[in-house]
């Protein structure tokens, strides 16, 4: 606020502090999360590391592991991107700056409560919506005050059309409340212990109606309004096609939402049910693939950029894993591929290169883009973000390549039988056939850490610089007319 | 009870009509310019830090 005033005091500026404050806490809670994440990997590795102690066991170091990489880490990227884009594309300041200032330190808290009570082992137990009750009102209230900030800018808008990203960000923001809200509902018998509102089955089709969700909207489509501005705007180039964007957001918001079932191949769900969900999710591909597509076409006829341009090369690499992944989630949904993936290393590779690969190195180029911007300072060192691209994209070829190899020899020894009907391995067996792949996994967060490291450094020493210029962060009427 | 599934035969026909007739819409050949200038929002719109140590060289 000071720093707007003492410049040109009349012209209205961008509310960048929002901006900036989620842009660091995003690498703050990347390097935390990855942490936690290398840590449990060498807990799988060598189990003696969890000492006796039951805050730091796998099981429940794993929620606060996947809570911190994907609400806090991702989450605080999205708030970031979202803030950042909503207002440069609408040419208007940001609705309402207290409670933006709210879902900062609102969110902040959250993540908080969650490093507290889950190694505590406080849990509903439902994956990726493991905070109990009190914390779950308190997600709600920060996500309605988002939801008042985002809308209410777009509200204001002085740009005729509501570009892109901004759909994408949108749906991102009113699924997310639809899913907490609705699997979330509990029955409260204590501060911090609940049961959930729905039984057995249908318990579990709500949760995975919120968990693949959480994926499509939290992970994909959000992320997807990342695509659509900042690939553009660091290539210099219009998206490929705006067309094939409009049909992309609604192909996706069409499919998406009845994907779930997949995840309860098998089991007491209706088999009908679960046809639909194999066949929802293989129909995915297309919106998934045409959004690909559009992302890296982007690039056509300026090739050259990716030799040159670390951070354009993390944007275009996160979309290829996008394709990768986009492509091995509806093969993994049919039922008998199902049959052999389902509770092996398998999910466990599939979900990282998505995370990994496609969530992470979008969030990273982002924030490399962003961040001077935000600052008014060059960027410390390019040198170091080529340094971290790499190590980043041997992590990740490492991890889910181990997993990969793991996850199908487990499927395959578990379904093993011997001509008498007899199971050919004991459990205990595929456990031991794991190890060298748990290690080779461990390495391969160990190198994508370090790259986290490596942005840190990086992020640290360019905040910290000297101002060399001035941020940008004045409003000038749009320039549509210039046609 | 009957009346039922002949509810979501109907509403999967809306929906498809509906879906179709986004992409119908999006790939009408009057929207070219339109679309050709929101593709162009944030490209028009210059963020970059070097701008106000600079002379300001947008047109």
């Amino acid at each position: 606020m000071a720093k707007a005033a003492t410049s040109i005091a009349s012209q209205p500026t961008y509310n960048y502090q929002v901006v900036r404050q989620f842009a660091i806490m995003t690498v703050v809670w990347g390097v935390v999360g990855m942490a936690v994440g290398v840590y449990i990997a060498a807990e799988l590795a060598w189990p003696l590391l969890n000492f006796d102690i039951p805050y730091i066991t796998f099981s429940r170091l794993r929620p606060l592991h996947t809570n911190a990489v994907i609400f806090a880490f991702g989450g605080s990227a999205l708030f970031a991107t979202s803030y950042y884009v909503v207002q440069r594309t609408c040419h208007t300041r940001l609705f309402c700056d207290g409670l933006a200032a709210f879902t900062f330190w609102g969110w902040q808290l959250v993540i908080v409560l969650a490093a507290i009570t889950l190694p505590l082992g406080i849990t509903s137990s439902k994956e990726y919506a493991e905070l109990e009750w009190p914390i779950d009102i308190l997600i709600t209230l920060v996500w309605v005050a988002y939801a008042i900030v985002f809308f209410g800018t777009i509200f204001k808008r002085k740009t005729p059309h509501i570009y892109v990203a901004n759909w994408f960000y949108g749906a991102f923001i009113i699924t997310i409340a639809l899913l907490h809200i609705f699997n979330n509902l509990a029955v409260p018998i204590s501060l911090w212990k609940s049961y959930s509102a729905y039984a057995g089955v249908q318990d579990a089709m709500v949760q995975w109606w919120y968990g693949h969700n959480a994926v499509g909207f939290f992970l994909t489509a959000g992320f997807l309004g990342m695509m659509y501005y900042f690939v553009p705007k660091q290539a210099n180039r219009p998206v490929y096609s705006y067309r094939l964007s409009i049909v992309h957001f609604w192909a996706l918001i069409f499919t998406y939402i009845w994907a779930g079932p997949h995840h309860l191949h098998y089991t007491a769900l209706p088999d009908w049910t679960q046809s639909l969900g194999m066949v929802m999710s293989l129909i995915l591909l297309a919106p998934s693939w045409g959004g690909m597509i559009n992302g890296i076409m982007t690039l056509s006829g300026a090739w050259e950029k990716l030799r040159s341009d670390p951070i354009l090369r993390f944007l275009i690499v996160s979309i290829s894993f996008y394709g990768m992944s986009t492509f091995e989630g509806p093969m993994m949904a049919i039922k008998t591929v199902n049959a052999l993936s389902h509770f092996t290393d398998w999910t466990i590779g599939h979900v990282h290169s998505g995370a990994l690969g496609w969530v992470a190195m979008i969030s990273m180029g982002s924030m490399y883009y962003l961040i001077p911007r935000l600052f008014g300072r060059e960027l410390y060192s390019l040198k170091l973000v080529e340094l971290h691209f790499w190590t980043a994209t041997i992590g990740i070829v490492l991890y889910i390549s181990a997993m990969w190899v793991s996850g199908i020899m487990q499927g395959l020894m578990w379904r093993a039988i011997n001509p008498d009907g007899t199971l050919t391995y004991s459990f205990v067996e595929s456990v031991q056939a794991m190890h060298p792949y748990y290690v080779t996994r461990w390495v391969g967060g160990v190198f994508f850490l370090f790259g986290m490291l490596v942005m840190a450094y990086n992020v640290l020493r360019t905040v910290s610089s000297p101002k060399t210029t001035e941020v940008n962060d004045k409003i000038i009427a749009p320039a549509l007319a210039h046609h | 009870m009957e009346i039922l599934p002949l509810i979501h035969s109907i509403w999967t026909i809306v929906v498809m009509v509906v879906f179709l007739s986004i992409v119908v819409w999006a790939y009408s050949s009057k929207r070219q310019v339109k679309f050709d200038e929101a593709a162009r929002l944030p490209l028009d719109d210059d963020d970059s830090v070097e701008t106000l140590a600079k002379e300001k060289h947008h047109v």
